[in-house]
């Protein structure tokens, strides 16, 4: 029988029977929904992160040296406490790293926490502190929108001066000049002397919330109570730098430390194609957990689609007798059966894809996750769909097909 | 069924003795149907049961031949093989010059599809399709594009005068009307046998008349029909009479010759 044929004979059976018909893809639909709802956002995010995320948390051509690594996809518990063994980072490191490496890399050391801040007559709010050097300001490559930001003689004297992001600056000083005037933050106050242009958010944490200030300043014990530094942020002047920079900054270290040949780093490296790789690792893992549940779908899509053709094989025992009797081979039947689950799965796939699609640009559009609709994920729920439709009509079909013709006939 | 049926002489006529001669050699064109010893057993949960014992048959090409006989007499075994639904478990069936009682499944389909046009008692539309797409099925199985399919089937339908009815669905159509367009499912692939298992099983009396009416138009057109039916005046319509008996074949008659019988056996009651 053509193909073409057995697909308007399965169209015409799922017009007669609609009802029955939309229950039997409803399986498939949810399924197919929730597959593209969740490959769409896996893939926003990705996209999200390749083109901004790494540059805005890490900064360009830049690694930074922590205790710990930034990025952690899994990591047992034996693991974390052994990172939490390793010795703090100190200004003296901070030291050894600024004379290891050569002149044209800036460096920063930096502190950061979400402490309250507030002015007299409004209510604290919670932002995030950072507690730096000069450098930063460039490494960060932020703009200023008001006043400057502060030098590294303001950092060697401690002076109480803060830069804040620009929701900081609307929050606390709406409708007035923030140059000038006073912040407090942990309880002390700081002299506001310039504000950050817009940075926008990531995943919807809003990176204008932001106040910095000198790391000499009180704020780095308010951050930090035993006087430790976060991390050191360095940045090369090219791309091709960052590995030499990286292997210059650990062999100071580790000679700073007298760590022994044998004995591994007791600090971490961390570069924006780590945080990428981390990124990678969350994405097979979203994608992975994120698939899962839908699959549960279309295998329940699956059960019901065999379950409802094996009742059609038997409601229609007679048909196929005559069909066969007609001239109808095993492949005719077989086929028949199948296109007509796989049809019927398709359609469910369909309506699945364009309600994914929806539901996608729907939480798009009322949370912060970001979602980009992949071409290939829709011609993926086609085939999908195909899948579980060929997968749950064979058996019925192959029973179908093995039915004695004499017997299905006399069948009433 | 009348007693003188069972006491029919069987092999004896000329006519027989014509069959046994065509069923002895080998195939020709002449003969659309020969068996030579078919027997079917059925193992029913330990039993056997023994359908055919040996039956040796010939139908000439053009014959309108009537297959009669009790209930377990083995008629519908030895239609199920003529029709290729079944095969044999011993002896040969040749179809148009075709050794089939040793063919595969699928080969069976393709000599059922191009040989063989089957009219059921219950008719065997299928119910959701117009009277066109029922009678263009054999026709897709046959692998014929859909303009001319559309067009052989109304042909088809026109010969059985419904060609004012053809995109009816069967439950828009009476008992006669259903069976005119099995008749014209049956033949709208040219099949060199029209096959009919108690075609007016399910018919009134006047509406037999007429289908009746319709087997004999085709039997004077010179197509072959094979009929299978349990009343003797049914199978009277038919121009020769094959009474089978506990799987054998009891009597092989002229319609003349079976009227006689039958007449006379009726009247001597």
């Amino acid at each position: 029988m053509p193909f073409f044929e057995a697909v308007r004979l399965a169209l015409q059976t799922i017009r007669v029977q609609k009802l029955k018909s939309f229950f039997t893809l409803l399986g498939v639909m949810i399924g197919v929904m929730f597959l593209i709802a969740v490959v769409s956002i896996v893939e926003g995010m990705s996209d999200y992160v390749e083109n901004d995320f790494a540059a805005k948390i890490i900064g360009t051509n830049t690694f930074d040296v922590s205790r710990a690594p930034s990025f952690v996809v899994d990591a047992d518990e034996e693991q974390w406490r052994a990172w939490q063994r390793r010795p703090r980072l100190f200004d003296p490191e901070a030291e050894v790293v600024r004379n290891a490496l050569p002149g044209d890399f800036r460096i920063a050391r930096v502190n950061q926490s979400f402490l309250p801040a507030t002015v007299p007559g409004l209510r604290p709010r919670s932002v995030q502190a950072v507690a730096t050097d000069a450098s930063y300001f460039d490494i960060k490559r932020f703009g200023l929108t008001a006043g400057r930001a502060f030098t590294q003689q303001e950092v060697a004297t401690g002076a109480r001066v803060v830069v804040i992001g620009s929701e900081v600056a609307s929050y606390y000083y709406e409708g007035l000049d923030p140059v000038g005037r006073e912040l407090r933050i942990a309880g002390l106050p700081y002299t506001v002397i310039g504000v950050i242009e817009e940075q926008g958010s990531v995943f919807g944490f809003s990176m204008d919330r932001l106040v910095i200030a000198p790391v000499t300043t009180p704020l780095t014990r308010a951050i930090n109570p035993r006087g430790d530094i976060d991390f050191i942020t360095v940045q090369a002047g090219n791309r091709e730098l960052i590995t030499e920079g990286m292997e210059l900054s650990r062999e100071a270290l580790r000679g700073f430390r007298g760590l022994g040949p044998s004995e591994e780093d007791d600090f971490a490296l961390t570069t924006s194609s780590a945080a990428l790789s981390f990124f990678d690792g969350l994405k097979s893992k979203l994608v992975l957990f994120g698939t899962a549940l839908p699959a549960i779908g279309l295998v329940v899509g699956a059960l019901v689609i065999m379950n409802i053709m094996l009742v059609a094989v038997s409601e229609r025992t007679r048909e196929i007798g005559v069909r066969k009797a007609l001239g109808a081979r095993r492949r005719d039947i077989i086929a028949q059966f199948l296109v007509e689950a796989s049809t019927l799965s398709i359609i469910g796939a369909m309506i699945g894809a364009a309600c994914g699609v929806g539901l996608a640009k729907l939480i798009a559009a009322v949370t912060p996750l970001p979602a980009s609709v992949a071409p290939w994920s829709l011609v993926a729920a086609l085939i999908v769909g195909a899948g579980v439709g060929i997968t749950a009509g064979i058996y019925p079909a192959s029973r179908a097909a093995r039915l004695d013709p004499i017997a299905a006939l006399r069948q009433e | 069924m009348s007693p003188d049926l069972m006491e029919a002489p069987a092999g004896t006529t000329p006519e027989r003795q014509v069959v046994m001669r065509a069923v002895g050699q080998a195939p020709s064109a002449e003969w659309v149907i020969v068996t030579r010893g078919l027997t079917r057993e059925y193992d029913m949960g330990g039993e056997i049961v023994r359908a055919l014992r040996g039956v040796d048959l010939a139908v000439k090409r053009n014959e309108y031949v009537a297959i009669m006989g009790p209930s377990g007499s083995g008629k519908s075994t030895l239609m199920n093989i003529v029709g290729c639904l079944d095969t044999p478990n011993e002896g040969e069936y040749w179809l148009n010059g075709q050794l089939v009682s040793e063919m595969g499944d699928d080969a069976l389909a393709r000599v059922r599809n191009k040989e063989i046009g089957f009219v059921f008692q219950t008719f065997n539309l299928l119910p959701r399709a117009s009277a066109l797409a029922n009678v263009e099925l054999p026709l897709v199985y046959a692998g014929v594009p859909a303009a001319e399919r559309k067009q052989r089937a109304m042909e088809a339908l026109e010969k059985v005068q419904l060609g004012e009815r053809v995109h009816h669905r069967p439950n828009e159509l009476s008992g006669g009307q259903r069976q005119r367009v099995a008749i014209a499912r049956a033949l709208v692939n040219d099949p060199s046998i029209l096959l009919a298992d108690e075609p007016t099983g399910n018919l009134d009396s006047n509406t037999s008349e007429e289908i009746m009416k319709v087997f004999e138009h085709l039997a004077d057109s010179g197509q072959t029909v094979i009929m299978v039916t349990h009343e003797s005046d049914i199978a009277s319509h038919a121009r020769r009479v094959v009474v089978l008996r506990d799987g054998r074949i009891a009597s092989d008659e002229t319609k003349a010759q079976f009227v006689a019988r039958i007449g006379a056996g009726q009247h001597a009651h």
